[in-house]
């Protein structure tokens, strides 16, 4: 093929419907300098030999043929969209935790991770939950915001928070039946760390504000009377 | 127990169903046994059932169908926002209202006060209980 261009020729045949074009073929030719590539040519179109082409592998017949014909699955080129964050969930607004461990508790959203998880943060000193993802569907956002502009959470992402590889140990006879002496698992330092780095700015700001600290620190429940369809979050 | 409000022409009256649900008006004819013609300064005059109506105490000074100019000066005139706000009934829509547009921020901060002040009243019983058994 010949070199491509760095940018696309627009065409120069204009659709004046479509299907019609506003030029001839002629005026083709001559718009394409096909008359100026002869002329060098000395008259003729320029000819290029095709290039040799590798020789093919030679095709082997395959070792294994199906009983019946196996029919190939549909291509599919589907891209997910990433999770759409409820337009209520803004970095700094308290969410209220509806399952798991922390059900009930009020944490600070921090950012939405590129898996559409939401990370979130008690903070830890406040009511015991740590630097955490969860999903958008198991929280209540309240209208509450708190002022998150000193938190750097550029480094949080879903490879923080994945499962560390456990090398699996051999067992002999004996050992089998001898209860497992697992070593507890111990949170690294640097995870201590970084919650710490996080929370400080955070805390400072929350204290900024009168009883917020003990609002996060109190966990939600549903009294008598109230009705969740017209409570206002 | 004879009756003290009547439908008549400048009645205010609250409207408790339907689209204008909670909002005051004014009756400014009758149509039929049913129906009465009613005005609003932030509302289209239309016709409405006596039976979406509760009316209350206040009464305007207005001829029948009066032009909406002539309503919102006779409104000021009879002073209805600060009449209709200034009775216990307008009193309690407006805590109504507002407890329902209380965020969960405001509960918890209402509860931690409502805590507060029993715990003043009960320290208040207790000062006198001593004083009255000494």
């Amino acid at each position: 093929m010949a070199a491509k261009r760095k940018t696309p020729v627009k065409t120069r045949n204009p659709d004046l419907i479509r299907g019609v074009g506003k030029y001839s073929r002629s005026k083709m030719y001559h718009k394409r300098g096909l008359w100026a590539i002869k002329a060098k040519n000395g008259g003729v179109f320029p000819r290029h030999d095709p290039k040799p082409k590798a020789p093919a592998a030679a095709d082997k017949p395959p070792k294994f043929y199906p009983a019946e014909d196996v029919k190939k699955p549909l291509l599919n080129k589907r891209k997910p969209k990433p999770t759409k964050l409820r337009a209520s969930i803004t970095p700094g607004t308290v969410l209220i935790l509806l399952a798991g461990r922390f059900m009930g508790k009020r944490v600070v959203f921090l950012k939405q991770l590129t898996s559409g998880l939401l990370l979130v943060t008690g903070p830890f000193k406040i009511n015991g939950v740590p630097l955490r993802r969860v999903n958008q569907s198991y929280v209540i956002a309240t209208s509450t915001k708190v002022d998150i502009s000193g938190v750097n959470v550029e480094k949080f992402d879903e490879k923080y928070f994945a499962k560390e590889v456990q090398k699996k140990k051999k067992k002999s006879e004996g050992e089998f039946f001898e209860a497992e002496k697992e070593d507890k698992k111990k949170l690294p330092e640097g995870k201590k760390e970084d919650q710490k780095a996080v929370d400080a700015t955070l805390i400072k700001s929350i204290e900024g504000v009168p009883e917020l600290k003990a609002y996060l620190a109190a966990r939600f429940s549903l009294k008598s009377g109230m009705k969740p369809h017209e409570l206002v979050f | 127990m004879p009756f003290k409000r009547y439908v008549e022409i400048g009645r205010v009256a609250l409207v408790n169903y339907g689209k204008d649900y909670g909002k005051l008006v004014v009756i400014v004819d009758v149509i039929d046994q049913n129906r009465a013609l009613v005005d609003a300064p932030d509302m289209v005059r239309g016709q409405m059932n006596f039976k979406r109506l509760t009316l209350t105490d206040i009464t305007i000074d207005i001829p029948r169908v009066p032009k909406k100019k002539t309503l919102i000066e006779a409104m000021e005139k009879a002073d209805v926002k600060t009449k209709w706000e200034n009775s216990s009934w307008g009193r309690k829509l407006i805590v109504q209202k507002r407890r329902a547009s209380l965020n969960d921020f405001d509960r918890f901060k209402l509860m931690l006060a409502k805590i507060k002040r029993a715990g003043v009243v009960r320290q208040e019983l207790a000062k006198l209980k001593k004083e009255n058994s000494s």
